[in-house]
């Protein structure tokens, strides 16, 4: 299982052959799916703390003197709302109001950003990106084959980080970012953010820095219930939070309104790429939309089933587990917007089985960020 | 990676254990390992007849659903219905954990599964 033919490898790589995690392909990267277990790694960041190597995702660069009109342009949040060094989750849309790719906006010094983008959609949205500079004065560079990125996420997470750097981590509140962080004297960029409803941080670093500082992160959280934590866990953390996953909750035939993120569409603020169409929605009404669901009879939910009422498919599962935390059976799916009132009885198509369900808020579990 | 002596085993890594004409099947140690944390199991009816290949049961881990198929043609006469409420035992003991006992149709059909030794070298070279 450790040679996968083809697939990118992160400067981690060997950290987590050592650390015996199980890899598979992700996206074109032979990822950590698991150490330990998706069970006890997705407890780890509940109750201590977790770290997850993420460096397969892309990093974007953007300097120039018209940065900020060009990713007004681009992106469906409000580029301006924010000050240096402060981030902003958003969208990136097509001109029918699909979604390229969900990003994270950084501003850095000087009129200039940066973007987080996730792996399946580096090569679509650089290419994006680029197509849509035409008439701005900006410059785009992709950083993603130069930087790593660790997650450490979790209660402990603080404590952790604190022993290793040169900063008091209670300068940089959630989303917010500093780039003057040395962690174990390597130079970093560290946000107070991540994918998993806890507390904690990003560190974002040079390739080389990565596996000596990701190796200071294990040492230090050795005693603070520290577990590596591998792609499955960073999907069940994810979904319980309510937060998005593109290709599940958000895709190119998905709207962010549809999906149910539109206070992150920010539709007042100028022009931007999908805004007519996005408008256009929301005054129509929407026809479907995402909603919790909880099984009432027993069976796990899947991305990809069927959600019936009366026989008839009424929309499809977008992500669905026995939830770690919670123990119960629960999913998000898109549905009919007539089946999507909180209590709506609906079915669910396990293999041969219709299983009923009934909708339920998507505030799975509450989010515990230090704001 | 456990291997019990004793046992019949399929390239899909099932287990039969066989006693007279009864076949109990579970899944073996590589299969519960490579599932991880086992935490829904879906059995078949008592009295369901299936043929060898048929998938009986579906067990799923936190991450995804897998087919469990039948080594071995019968009729279900017992299903482990401790395992609806307890899954994790499989992962606790696979070879203890049973999940259906079949009356066999054809015991001629075990000549075709493998003994111990031979998933043994099977294991070493595909797992």
């Amino acid at each position: 299982m450790s040679d996968i033919a083809g697939l990118k490898r992160t400067p981690l790589f060997d950290a987590h052959m050592q650390l015996g995690a199980r890899m598979v392909d992700f996206a074109g990267w032979e990822m950590p799916i698991q150490y330990e277990g998706i069970s006890a790694e997705h407890e780890a960041v509940r109750t201590s703390a977790g770290v997850f190597d993420v460096s397969h995702m892309g990093e974007v660069e953007f300097t120039g003197p018209g940065t900020l009109d060009y990713l007004q342009n681009l992106i469906t949040n409000d580029v301006s709302s924010i000050n240096d060094n402060q981030m902003l989750y958003t969208f990136m849309c097509y001109p029918d109001g699909g979604v390229v790719d969900d990003i994270i906006v950084y501003r850095r010094k000087d009129d200039s950003y940066m973007a987080i983008i996730n792996a399946s959609n580096i090569d679509k949205d650089i290419a994006w990106m680029r197509e849509q500079a035409g008439p701005y004065d900006v410059d785009i560079k992709d950083r993603s084959d130069d930087l790593s990125l660790i997650a450490l996420q979790g209660p402990n997470a603080h404590e952790i980080l604190g022993e290793l750097v040169d900063v008091d981590l209670n300068s940089i509140s959630f989303f917010n970012f500093s780039e003057d962080v040395k962690c174990s004297g390597r130079p970093c960029m560290v946000s107070r953010s991540g994918y998993t409803g806890e507390d904690g941080f990003e560190i974002c670093l040079s390739n080389d820095d990565a596996p000596f500082v990701w190796s200071k992160l294990i040492d230090a959280g050795a005693d603070k219930g520290l577990k590596p934590c591998g792609l499955g866990a960073r999907d069940t953390l994810r979904f319980e939070a309510n937060l998005p996953l593109y290709g599940n909750e958000l895709s190119a035939s998905i709207t962010p309104l549809e999906a149910g993120f539109g206070m992150f569409v920010k539709l007042d603020k100028g022009d931007f790429i999908g805004r007519d169409a996005l408008v256009k929605q929301k005054e129509e009404g929407l026809t479907r939309k995402i909603v919790g669901f909880e099984m009432i009879e027993n069976g796990i939910p899947r991305h990809g089933y069927d959600i019936l009422s009366d026989g008839k498919v009424i929309g499809f599962v977008t992500t669905g587990y026995n939830s770690p935390t919670l123990k119960k059976n629960i999913g998000l799916a898109m549905v009919d917007v007539e089946h999507s009132a909180l209590g709506s009885e609906i079915d669910v198509q396990i293999r041969r089985k219709i299983l009923q369900a009934k909708v339920i808020k998507r505030r799975f579990y509450t989010k515990s960020y230090k704001k | 990676m456990e291997i019990k002596k004793g046992l019949y085993y399929t390239e899909e890594n099932e287990w039969v254990r066989v006693e007279g004409n009864k076949a109990y099947i579970g899944i073996t140690d590589y299969a519960q390992d490579a599932l991880g944390d086992i935490v829904y199991i879906e059995l078949p009816d008592v009295g369901d007849t299936l043929k060898a290949g048929d998938a009986f049961s579906v067990v799923e881990s936190v991450k995804a659903a897998s087919d469990v198929f039948l080594p071995v043609s019968g009729t279900v006469i017992e299903i482990n219905e401790e395992l609806e409420d307890s899954p994790e035992l499989i992962n606790e003991d696979p070879y203890g954990s049973w999940i259906i006992a079949v009356d066999l149709l054809d015991v001629t059909e075990l000549d075709e599964l493998m003994d111990a030794e031979a998933y043994e070298e099977f294991s070493s070279q595909e797992n």
